[in-house]
């Protein structure tokens, strides 16, 4: 365990905390309820950590719910975006995952063929 | 269902997420001696009386009646009943629920592992509020992170930061 390196990271990304802690301009919500999990709902989730945090974007929070209540279309992913309607997205893979970060998350255009 | 014991656990701490625990410790252990595999998810969460301790083990309670704990807790009993293990629950309102599984790991049934770093990172990351506590020994390793000693350290930077990620990204492969 290399404490010192949790320092520098820490005198780092200090300055964008506060702008982060505001409020997040997009919120990417991975269900990981048992249908989900079973279906490789953990890769999906991953994959979008994974991808946010390679490009630095430090304005996007992943995170993960229990149940969505549509086992037949797990994995299921929703985004949130300030002032827009959420987003659903169904039988996500890694695949898919990194093409929504890219055309939704990055450049701003759902992914309709995704979406359900 | 769950192909290996990587996801199991997975589903295991969910509930303990779901039920509002501030700190969950996983222990993934097998005694070189007699090769029982065993797996614990203890958390603070609000727990559970009796009654319904008893109910999210059985898999026919129904999910109608509002069962807020999905079938990961029969699931899990399963697999470790079939595979010459054991299966304990042992909960209380308002303190917490622990889960103790036993496998034996030579027995042919039993699912692989999977990918336990895959398990820990999702957790972290997903959740950076909670404190989780986690230790994996298992054929000569022994793993140890408390992200509580982290988050001290991290002063306010949370875990979920893209710095971070990359930082427990790469820790992660190298000492797992």
């Amino acid at each position: 365990m290399n404490l010192e390196e949790l320092k520098k990271i820490r005198e780092k990304a200090q300055k964008d905390v506060e702008l982060r802690q505001k409020q997040a301009r997009i919120r990417i919500v991975v269900g990981m309820g048992t249908s989900g999990i079973a279906a490789g709902a953990r890769d999906v989730l991953k994959t979008f950590v994974e991808e946010v945090g390679k490009r630095n974007l430090t304005d996007v929070v992943v995170t993960q719910t229990g149940e969505k209540g549509l086992a037949s279309q797990e994995p299921m992913v929703e985004v949130f975006e300030e002032s827009k309607p959420a987003v659903v997205y169904g039988n996500m893979d890694p695949e898919k995952a990194k093409r929504v970060v890219v055309e939704h998350v990055v450049n701003g255009q759902p992914v309709s063929e995704f979406a359900i | 269902m769950m192909e290996d014991l990587s996801s199991h656990i997975m589903d295991i701490v969910m509930n303990s997420v779901t039920a509002g625990a501030k700190h969950i410790a996983i222990t993934i252990a097998k005694d070189p001696q007699t090769a029982i595999m065993s797996l614990s998810v203890s958390d603070d969460g609000r727990g559970m009386d009796a009654e319904m301790a008893q109910k999210v083990q059985d898999p026919f309670f129904s999910t109608k009646t509002g069962r807020k704990v999905g079938l990961g807790i029969p699931l899990l009993k399963g697999t470790a009943e079939t595979t010459g293990g054991s299966f304990a629950l042992t909960s209380e309102k308002g303190a917490g629920t622990s889960i103790t599984a036993t496998f034996d790991s030579r027995h042919p049934d039993l699912p692989p592992l999977g990918n336990i770093r895959d398990t820990f990172f999702v957790l972290i990351v997903s959740h950076p509020e909670i404190d989780f506590d986690l230790r994996y020994a298992v054929d000569g390793k022994d793993f140890l992170l408390d992200t509580a000693e982290w988050r001290r350290e991290l002063d306010g930077v949370p875990l979920n930061h893209p710095e971070v990620i990359g930082f427990l990204s790469n820790y992660l492969d190298e000492h797992l």
